[in-house]
């Protein structure tokens, strides 16, 4: 058995007998160090290895190979709760070894459609953009698309610090209380910095969430392929968790585009017929192998929430990975650069933002009877101020006539009231439901189209506070 | 049995040795665990084959036998309801035989061995028969009455046949040959998923394929037959368009394929269609469902068979008399996962890495639709025994007219309609899936990103999505909706496509600027979008409008413009005009039931008396 060529992070393997596809690998360079691999093809006798750990000093003559008969697996254990690992699951932190209830394939198995039971759980993240426009709910893949310099982080660590399930109500004008549950996150770094890395172990630190998480950190300075296995490792570690230990899984994984980087840059180095941008025509098939990892199984007790985060190049949504990943899981929230700017936290662009889950968790029983028409509702007079708004920057103000007026003023209120709010401003469905309707009363009343008229009669605040705040919001 | 070995392994391509006696397309087993797979390329002894399940742990010298006859389906009682996954393995047998996530190696047959079904014998003993022809009846459920039909390429005497409850495969009675040889004949058949069912002639399409999504129906209509193509950016509503098509469109059968898409959508349409209620036949909408879902994490190449498995489903009920709507979300995963076999076999890649042969493989896929004249005879008498009348209602009966399958005597027609999404990378029109698909289908269902980003749904875009049946179904809309239907439609059209030119001036200049009568026309467009053309899905007041009520709302809305120009004209100020009372109710005339249309006749006359010509006090303008 003889390394051939080593081309990038790959190794051809010659006279190798009874290697199979995804077999993994113990590589030893002749400099001491050694790193682990799989076989991503193999024909005849001669395997093509990827090594997790790259090539640096390895060499064709006096590289060590050995096939170990299994794939890549992750010995997982409730243990895990409070550690560290790195992004081949290995222990990272100064504690001892997992003692193994099991070891378990990192690539899992797909979910068999018919087992899957519908998320209709709302989750309050007590963020408003979030809870009253684009609900999550327990067992969804909703990604974070963001941009370099953008707070995405926080978002992320507050949505994980306040995610609470509330109870059903049988009164459709009421929300229930908040429910107790077994929870855990399970946080995957691949190649972001240490600082970012450390922001999220202190979050989670200061609210003792830290028992409750594991994480896997592959980070800047980590060898780029290794970031193929991070997720996976993750992955199979939360659904461990969800479906052994019936505990509700919030899974982060950030950065998916130093991810798709690094699947790219094995795909250069295999010279694969590249798709857009040079990343593989298999991208598509491979996030989803990832974020299809979400969801809820008939049965069973656990769930796997998952936000995933990443930065799309030039904030360019059609950006392949943004793009793929959007035909993928069900919604993204969109950070906008303009917002941060502007100095508003979160600056979720609420209008490309979206929830497919949303008809699901919201409502009578699960928020509130009017939570689905209100929201439409801001949706659409939101657009139309900032479409107002736009006009008036051409026309200048003076030509809007008075509903556009009272929709620009609307657009403004609501940015600064609805969408803005502090990083540990965590507010109940019922505050955010009413900022909303507070917000309506900045509108002429005919125009309240989307709104069924009882839940109008129900909850549109009573008119003085309509003539007070058409003037100017804060 | 052939038998032969593996010498290469690249995901989810192998190529195997010694299968010399083998054939293009032939289903293999492979590995020890006798993963399903295909043969799709011979070179000398070497054979490659796509395997339908993942194939780690496999390598060189593992075996490979194969089966010596090409992937197909399964076709008899028992299809409807199921949920299969690309290859047509049933996803509730292999819960049960491997719980909650999908194992490999695992097989189960598409119909179900156990079940038994009551079959009706309407041939009889002697009878002369050819491929085609029905020879009983099974009722499979409250609303299908499943016709058992002589398979396609078999004719002969009926030696002997008998009415009784039988399993898909046991004989229920037999067939002598031309050659004089005797075959069993039992309700099931198998038919190979890439070669098209045989049928004795196409026919034109002339009956709309009704969808009660507004949009659709009157601006860009679908014919029973026809084919179009929904594409668009993620978010902007292919999904839920296509659920919609699922649930209320007035097809007998619904075959919906989930190729490479979301789990949870397929959950979601298994959790709902038990529950939803059937508009035609009242009963719930799955009994008239099969559903394929190849998610997105399930392997690739099994997607690549998806389309094929769920197409000759849909001919299969086609061939039996009725008219099937098949959807394909999506289409660009199918294209996609023919790039990744493509891409091992190291073809020579076309545009954007697809194979060169793409256009061809849909072009032949959207072939496959059509409104056809089945194969064999007549439906023969008795098809409408004591028991299948009341099917005979709920299948012909109570659909749109035109559903002459039912009639006895007559000539068999049915018809598959496909509906495919694509997915464009970043919701560029012009990659390669949707511009070959443009070349061959016949409606266009645009969707756009920035309609969806305000919640007008469905995110259909009217200036640039067309319908190329608006000349053939024009004589049925005069004959069931009414004449001037299609006149109301166009001006409308006209209407929206001035909006836009004026909307251009009205951002430049301030819409003050425009003529009273270009200030109603826009007036007027509005009007058409939100109280027409926005639709939403998820209210049970709007998702479905029948023809004759969006033939209401049209006049309704055109009754405003005419009315409004006229009080103008007469002296009535613009702003009055356009806050007239009347205007809140056209707008929430979309979600008054179908029982209230005379509260149409009292908005009408709400108009009459608001919109009046320089009634009140004020000057004229
Ligand atoms: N007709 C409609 N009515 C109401 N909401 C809709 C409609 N069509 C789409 N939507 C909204 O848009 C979201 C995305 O639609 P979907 O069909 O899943 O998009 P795609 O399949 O194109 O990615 C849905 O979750 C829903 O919120």
């Amino acid at each position: 058995m003889t390394v051939r060529d080593i081309v990038g992070p790959l190794m051809l393997v010659e006279d190798v007998e009874g290697v199979t596809y995804g077999e993994l690998v113990e590589l030893e360079y002749p400099d001491g160090t050694s790193s682990l691999g799989n076989v991503l093809e193999v024909n005849g006798d001669v395997a093509l290895v990827q090594a997790f750990q790259g090539t640096q000093g390895s060499n064709p003559a006096s590289t060590k190979v050995r096939f170990l008969g299994r794939g890549l697996t992750l010995g997982v254990s409730r243990d895990m709760l409070g550690r560290v690992f790195d992004g081949l699951g290995r222990p990272r932190d100064d504690g001892p070894e997992i003692i193994p209830d099991e070891r378990l394939s990192i690539n899992g198995m797909a979910i068999n459609p018919t087992a899957r039971d519908f998320p209709d759980d709302f989750i309050q993240t007590g963020i408003s953009s979030i809870d009253g426009l684009n609900p999550l709910v327990r067992g969804q893949k909703l990604p974070i698309f963001s941009g370099s310099g953008l707070p995405h982080n926080q978002l992320a660590a507050q949505i994980a610090r306040q995610a609470a399930v509330l109870a059903r109500s049988d009164d459709p004008t009421k929300v229930g209380e908040k429910l107790e549950g077994e929870f855990a996150v399970v946080f995957a770094a691949m190649g972001i910095t240490f600082e970012d890395a450390d922001f999220f172990m202190s979050e989670l630190r200061d609210t003792a969430a830290i028992e409750r998480a594991v994480l896997f950190l592959n980070l800047a300075d980590d060898p780029a392929v290794e970031r193929i296995a991070t997720p996976r490792m993750a992955l199979t570690a939360a659904e461990y968790l969800a479906y052994e230990c019936d505990m509700h899984v919030l899974v982060i994984l950030t950065d998916m585009t130093y991810y798709c980087e690094a699947l790219r840059e094995v795909s250069a180095a295999r010279k694969e017929v590249p798709g857009r941008r040079g990343f593989p025509g298999y991208l598509y098939t491979d996030l989803a192998t990832l974020y299809e990892r979400a969801g809820r199984i008939k049965g069973r007790k656990g769930s796997i929430t998952q936000i995933p985060i990443l930065t799309m190049p030039e904030d360019d949504k059609t950006h392949p990975i943004p793009d793929l990943t959007g035909y993928i899981t069900e919604g993204q929230i969109i950070l906008n650069r303009d917002l941060h700017r502007r100095g508003v936290y979160p600056p979720v662009a609420v209008l490309p933002s979206l929830s497919r889950l949303k008809q699901k968790g919201i409502g009578p029983g699960k928020t509130r009877e009017d939570h689905a028409d209100l929201s439409n509702q801001l949706f659409g007079a939101y657009a139309r101020g900032i479409q107002a708004k736009e006009l008036a920057v051409i026309l200048g103000e003076a030509a809007l006539s008075d509903s556009d007026k009272a929709f620009a003023s609307f657009a403004d209120a609501f940015e600064d009231r609805f969408i803005r709010q502090g990083e540990h401003d965590d507010r109940t469905v019922e505050e955010t439901l009413a900022l909303g309707w507070e917000l309506m009363t900045l509108l002429p009343r005919v125009e309240l189209k989307r709104i069924k008229d009882e839940y109008i009669e129900k909850y549109l605040p009573a008119d003085e506070t309509a003539e007070s705040t058409v003037e100017a919001p804060a | 049995m052939e038998q032969g070995t593996i010498v290469k392994v690249a995901g989810p391509l192998v190529v195997a040795e010694g299968l010399t006696n083998s054939k293009m397309y032939d289903l293999v087993r492979v590995g020890e665990e006798g993963l399903m797979g295909e043969i799709i390329e011979m070179r000398g002894d070497r054979s490659s084959i796509q395997v339908y399940e993942e194939t780690e742990g496999l390598g060189p010298g593992d075996p490979v036998t194969s089966t010596g006859a090409p992937l197909s389906v399964e076709l008899g009682p028992g299809m409807l309801g199921g949920v299969y996954d690309g290859v047509q393995r049933p996803l509730d047998a292999l819960e049960a035989l491997t719980g909650a996530f999908l194992a490999r190696g695992i097989d189960a047959p598409g119909l179900s061995r156990e079940a038994t079904w009551m079959f009706h014998a309407t041939a009889h003993a002697g009878d002369s028969v050819v491929g085609g022809d029905v020879i009983g009846i099974v009722q499979e459920n409250e609303v299908i009455t499943h016709r058992i039909m002589v398979p396609p390429k078999l004719s002969g005497r009926i030696e002997h046949i008998e009415s009784g409850t039988y399993t898909v495969d046991q004989p229920l009675g037999s067939l002598v040959d031309d050659a004089g040889t005797t075959h069993d004949l039992i309700m099931m058949q198998r038919w190979p998923v890439r070669v098209p069912r045989p049928y004795r002639r196409k026919l034109s399409v002339d009956e709309p394929l009704v969808t009660g999504t507004r949009v659709i129906d009157t601006f860009f209509p679908l014919m029973k037959g026809g084919v179009a193509t929904i594409p668009g950016p993620f978010g902007a509503g292919k999904t839920v368009t296509q659920h919609q098509i699922a649930k209320w469109s007035n097809a007998e059968v619904v075959i919906f394929i989930g190729c490479g898409e979301r789990g949870n959508e397929m959950t979601d349409v298994l959790m709902e269609f038990p529950e939803l209620e059937d508009p035609y036949s009242g009963y719930p909408l799955m009994k008239r469902t099969v559903l394929v879902a190849n998610t997105s994490n399930m392997p690739v190449a099994a997607r690549e068979a998806s389309v094929y498995t769920g197409i000759t489903m849909a001919e299969y009920f086609r061939d039996m008399g009725f008219n099937v709507v098949l959807q394909a979300d999506s289409t660009s995963r199918w294209a996609e996962a023919m790039r990744e076999i493509s891409g091992r076999l190291e073809e020579m890649p076309g545009e954007e890495g697809f194979p060169a042969y793409l256009g061809t493989k849909l072009a032949a896929f959207y072939e496959r639709a059509g409104k056809v004249l089945a194969l064999g005879g007549p439906l023969p008498p008795g098809s409408a025994s004591v028991e299948e009348a009341a099917a005979d209602k709920a299948v012909g009966g109570t659909s749109e007219p035109g559903g002459h399958e039912s009639s006895e005597g007559r000539d068999r027609i049915g018809s598959v309609s496909v509906v495919g999404s694509v997915s464009p990378p970043g919701g560029d029109l012009s990659e390669p899936v949707v511009q070959n698909t443009l070349r061959v289908v016949k409606v266009f269902w645009a969707l756009q990103d920035t309609l969806a980003y305000e919640r007008h749904f469905p995110a259909i875009d009217w200036l640039t999505s067309y319908s190329l049946y608006l000349d053939k179904i024009t004589p049925y809309w005069n004959e069931t909706v009414g004449r001037g239907f299609r006149e109301r439609r166009d001006r409308c059209m006209e209407i929206l496509q001035r909006e836009s030119e004026l909307a251009e001036i009205a951002r430049l200049v301030g819409v003050e600027a425009l003529s009273p009568d270009e200030q109603v026309l826009m007036e007027t467009a509005k009007s058409i979008r939100e109280d027409f053309l926005q639709q939403n899905a998820f209210r049970d007041d709007d998702q479905f409008t029948s023809l004759a009520k969006q033939d209401l709302l049209l006049k309704l809305i055109l009754h405003f413009y005419d009315k409004a120009r006229e009080a103008h004209a007469g002296g009535a100020s613009l702003a009055d005009i356009f806050a007239a009372p009347v205007r809140e109710r056209i707008a929430r005339a979309k979600y008054l039931t179908e029982d209230d249309f005379g509260v149409f006749a009292d908005i009408t006359s709400d108009l009459e008396t608001q919109l009046v010509a320089e009634g009140s006090e004020e000057e004229g303008v």
